[in-house]
């Protein structure tokens, strides 16, 4: 995690975080965004987006197609100035620390993300999950091996890869291949992990193995996923946050309860599946 | 008129409800509509085989004319060491055009080869869209210009400059050359490196810098292994764009046909010895024979390198699913 002097060290328990967070900003969100706006050129994206992300359990961010979901999650990591043209206003605070102004490169380092279609790397399963460590520095041998098969297991898919780490990543199936995804961005040690409809292009066998995954990475630290999966939303996450078109946040509370009794008119509609 | 056609069986016959026959009238209209519909294939085969025709041609009438060298000096007469075909002897060996050649051709790519994969990883991965479209033209400005006004820019300028620089009788040398030549294959190496950087998919960037890698560690780490066969594809094709190239070399090289590792000596090239000899020649001669033998040379060197590139390149293809 990111201390307060912007110096890195390394990852902390999700426990001694959240005492962290208790003692000196007595709040227990690891991720504050406050008045958030997001554009693309002159098409704003997100509207004064003001939101907690609790450090605990998986927060499932969800809408319609083109409610800026994404836009919102690829924020938290700085993703989205990977595109040209694009201007964010008001704030958002990691960890009591100002996002936006952070150096983006160390922002990605605490905060990893697993893409809505895999992505692995044109290179052996070991050189894939060892990418991030080799970047920040991380030379050594036995160290590098160590962190691998560590993030493999976290991701459930050391069984099945640990006889053939040096076969090309490719050769993998859709659903090994997003698990690849989930065990590079562990690599690293996050405090954070952003995922975007990581079972969007997975059959429901897949899907159930990521699920079961996400639930159990929760315990160890905080989980935000872009879902338009009502179902999915409501199996593994504890808390949502519910934009609609506009980028605007409709709805954010616990999962049982905006599921169960929405605010807005609108969220009750796009939850009972009328549109979206 | 034509009529339209009638798709639907309306006679009441059993059969298929939709008839899916091609419709064609008997006799000599029927003739001219399979002509009017079929004209393309042989017209355009017949324009594919002019192409392929001439270069058979082209090939046929090399290897002719350079065949009675086999005869008249041997293989190893005509791989010797010394090239004086007026002397008496006349040697005829092509080593020193070989040496020549490979020689400025490896200095010009140790240049062009760097500073093309650097102009290309700038175009592709770190410039704004506008600096890209400003580098881009340049570059295409850079191939458009002929070859003998890069001959010219070497021989008033550079070589003048490496004259006195290292203190040289003559700034025609092998130096000079590469420097020219890897200016003249810069534009060929960057344009076709960015082709191969463009099409590595965003997504590995995306997934390295979301991992903390800085640019410059995705570059180095994700893109260029990723484009490794397509850049590889475009040093062979830059460095047989050096290995042809006749004009400008011939004006800075200093024409020497003798065998060096210097660079800062003469040397005559493969292209320079047969443009600057074929004109002194009787037909018919050795020394002639021996120039059309160069020129196999120049033609092998010329299809080798082309196939392998175009077997690089396509391999990238394939890796990525294009």
């Amino acid at each position: 995690m990111v201390t307060q002097d912007g110096a890195t060290v390394t990852a902390r328990s999700i426990d001694a975080t959240r005492d962290w967070l208790e003692r000196n900003l007595h709040s227990t969100s690891i991720i504050e965004t406050e008045r958030f706006g997001f554009f693309y050129g002159r098409e704003q994206a997100l509207r004064e987006v003001s939101l907690g992300i609790p450090i605990d359990g998986v927060t499932a961010i969800m809408g319609p197609s083109g409610c800026g979901k994404s836009t919102l999650l690829r924020a938290f990591n700085r993703m989205n100035e990977l595109y040209p043209n694009t201007r964010a206003e008001g704030t958002i605070r990691f960890l009591g620390q100002d996002l936006l102004k952070a150096d983006p490169v160390a922002v990605r380092r605490h905060i990893g993300m697993v893409f809505q279609r895999p992505n692995p790397f044109p290179k052996s399963i070991f050189d894939n999950i060892a990418y991030g460590p080799r970047v920040h520095g991380i030379r050594h041998r036995a160290h590098l091996a160590e962190l691998v098969e560590e993030s493999l297991r976290r991701a459930a898919l050391w069984d099945e890869v640990k006889d053939h780490l040096k076969k090309s990543a490719l050769s993998l199936s859709g659903g090994q291949q997003q698990r690849l995804g989930i065990a590079r961005a562990l690599a690293v040690r996050p405090t954070v992990l952003l995922m975007d409809e990581p079972c969007s292009a997975l059959d429901p066998k897949a899907t159930d193995r990521i699920e079961t995954t996400t639930r159990e990475l929760a315990q160890e630290l905080t989980v935000v996923i872009v879902t338009h999966n009502l179902q999915q939303a409501g199996r593994i996450s504890d808390h949502v946050a519910v934009l609609l078109a506009g980028g605007v946040l409709a709805e954010f509370g616990s999962t049982r309860t905006v599921f169960a009794s929405p605010f807005s008119e609108q969220v009750a509609d796009y939850l009972s599946g009328r549109f979206g | 008129m034509r009529r339209p056609a009638r798709a639907l069986r309306d006679d009441g016959t059993a059969g298929p409800p939709l008839d899916l026959r091609p419709i064609r009238k008997a006799g000599l209209r029927g003739l001219i509509t399979i002509l009017k519909e079929r004209w393309d294939r042989p017209v355009f085969l017949a324009l594919a085989s002019v192409s392929l025709i001439a270069l058979g041609l082209i090939l046929f009438f090399i290897f002719r004319e350079a065949a009675p060298i086999l005869r008249e000096t041997g293989l190893s007469g005509f791989f010797g060491t010394h090239w004086n075909p007026t002397g008496s002897p006349a040697s005829y060996g092509a080593l020193p055009m070989i040496a020549g050649s490979a020689l400025v051709t490896v200095a010009a790519l140790v240049l062009a080869i760097p500073l093309g994969f650097a102009a290309a990883a700038f175009i592709a991965e770190v410039a704004p869209r506008w600096m890209k479209d400003v580098a881009k033209s340049i570059l295409e400005l850079l191939a458009g210009v002929p070859s003998v006004i890069y001959g010219f820019f070497g021989l008033m300028i550079v070589a003048p400059a490496f004259q006195r620089a290292f203190g040289l009788s003559t700034g025609r040398t092998a130096l000079t050359a590469s420097v020219i030549l890897g200016i003249m294959a810069l534009p060929t190496i960057a344009s076709l490196a960015e082709d191969a950087l463009t099409a590595v998919p965003n997504s590995y960037r995306e997934a390295s810098m979301a991992l903390g890698a800085s640019r410059w560690q995705t570059i180095r780490r994700v893109t260029f292994p990723a484009a490794f066969s397509g850049l590889i594809g475009a040093a062979i094709l830059g460095m047989g764009r050096a290995v042809g190239e006749t004009m400008a070399v011939l004006m800075v090289a200093g024409n020497a046909p003798q065998i060096t590792a210097s660079l800062l000596r003469p040397v005559r090239t493969l292209t320079s010895a047969i443009a600057l000899e074929m004109g002194e020649t009787a037909m018919g001669s050795t020394h002639y024979h021996a120039l059309f033998a160069l020129g196999v040379v120049l033609l092998i060197i010329a299809l080798v390198t082309n196939g392998l590139a175009e077997w690089f390149r396509g391999r990238l293809a394939r890796k990525h699913g294009r």
